[in-house]
């Protein structure tokens, strides 16, 4: 099984993607295998100090394997590549659909 | 009890270490070894640059406590996660992770008491050092790589003689956490501008916290002729001291450039130099 999440700024599918990893409004759980998804609000995004950190930890509790967002900082990629947990960065204005049926389609 | 006067400015670069070394230089000559001067601006601290004759009188090294975690004896029952306000301790009970993030650790020690089980203990690191030096100056410096300059601030404070009339604060530029630590125990503030569009920006921006902290203080407009009349319109309205107006000149920004902000000032800069600091000790009653 493989969980990939995507950070975005809304809780459904129409919503756009966040570029930010640390401080995205919510996380979307995407299983790859089956295609379904689920949204969990970032209880970090408004953190004084370490919302990186924090997502991190949760990507590694969550076991998560992949992670698409904007871009990682330097404390949450060291925890991330510590755990093998892949980094995907992606610069382009996307809806969230958009980037799930793009990895649908691979 | 000595009287503290902190030199701040929002903005970089508008005149802080200027008006500081100046107003040192000048009230040395009146008041001797009852001055000293303290360079808060811990990532770059450049005051001693300053007086090349100055001699290192000796040195403290400052150190900060990181807490480790022993994953031999840590349960990963996150309490001491929960007690960090910081969010520097990361425990991951599914892979047994558990370790603190130097970078943002405060060193508060509330991950010592929430541990039941022994398995936080402390270690140092350095991250900085406050320098002495003959002339009356301390200063301090952050180690390379080191985040903790409000912490640093507040432990140079600590190594200031007690015994002084007068203790000049060289703050750091901005409105930061650091620049908060250097103005809270001063009992008059000089904020240092330049008469453009981003000075008076960030000007206006320390003004809103020093009246939210509520400390009084006055406003060196630096390189006047540049820019425009916009600060002195904000001064005026908003009822602000203007303690001096030092003229934009060539010759002195060259000589601050070589290191030689103390001798060969320009006749039009000594005046304006020698009437805030009568009309600050004047306001402070000295």
């Amino acid at each position: 099984m493989s969980k990939t999440v995507i950070t975005s700024s809304g809780n459904t599918l129409t919503s756009k993607f966040d570029k930010r990893f640390g401080r995205a409004e919510f996380f979307c759980l995407l299983d790859e295998a089956t295609g379904q998804t689920s949204f969990i609000a970032n209880e970090f995004k408004d953190a004084n100090h370490g919302a990186g950190t924090k997502a991190a930890e949760f990507m590694v509790e969550q076991q998560v394997n992949k992670i698409i967002s904007g871009d990682f900082g330097p404390k949450a990629k060291e925890l991330l590549e510590k755990f093998d947990v892949q980094m995907v960065i992606l610069q382009e204005e996307l809806t969230i659909q958009a980037i799930v049926d793009r990895i649908s389609k691979k | 009890m000595s009287y503290n006067i902190a030199i701040a400015s929002g903005k970089g670069g508008t005149g802080k270490t200027t008006v500081s070394v100046s107003l040192f230089q000048t009230l040395r000559k009146e008041l001797g070894g009852d001055v000293v001067l303290v360079d808060c601006d811990v990532e770059e601290p450049n005051d001693a640059l300053f007086f090349a004759n100055a001699k290192l009188l000796h040195n403290n090294e400052i150190k900060q406590r990181i807490p480790i975690i022993h994953t031999d004896k840590c349960t990963f029952c996150r309490k001491c996660v929960e007690y960090c306000e910081f969010n520097a301790v990361v425990v991951m009970p599914s892979v047994e992770f558990a370790e603190v993030n130097a970078s943002l650790c405060h060193s508060c020690g509330a991950c010592l008491v929430a541990c039941q089980f022994d398995a936080i203990t402390e270690t140092e690191q350095l991250i900085g050092q406050v320098n002495h030096y003959d002339t009356g100056l301390i200063e301090g410096k952050l180690t390379v790589g080191s985040a903790m300059q409000t912490m640093l601030v507040k432990e140079l404070k600590k190594h200031i003689p007690a015994n002084k009339l007068l203790v000049l604060l060289d703050a750091p530029p901005g409105t930061s956490c650091q620049v908060v630590e250097t103005v809270s125990d001063a009992d008059y503030v000089i904020l240092v501008t330049e008469p453009t569009p981003f000075g008076l920006h960030d000007l206006k921006l320390m003004v809103q916290l020093l009246r939210e902290i509520g400390k009084p203080f006055g406003v060196v407009v630096n390189k006047s002729g540049l820019g425009n009349e916009e600060v002195y319109q904000f001064l005026d309205d908003d009822g602000i001291d203007l303690l001096g107006n030092i003229p934009i000149n060539k010759l002195f920004a060259s000589n601050y450039a070589k290191g030689d902000l103390l001798n060969n000032i320009p006749l039009e800069i000594a005046s304006v130099v020698n009437q805030f600091t009568h009309k600050i000790m004047l306001n402070l009653g000295l």
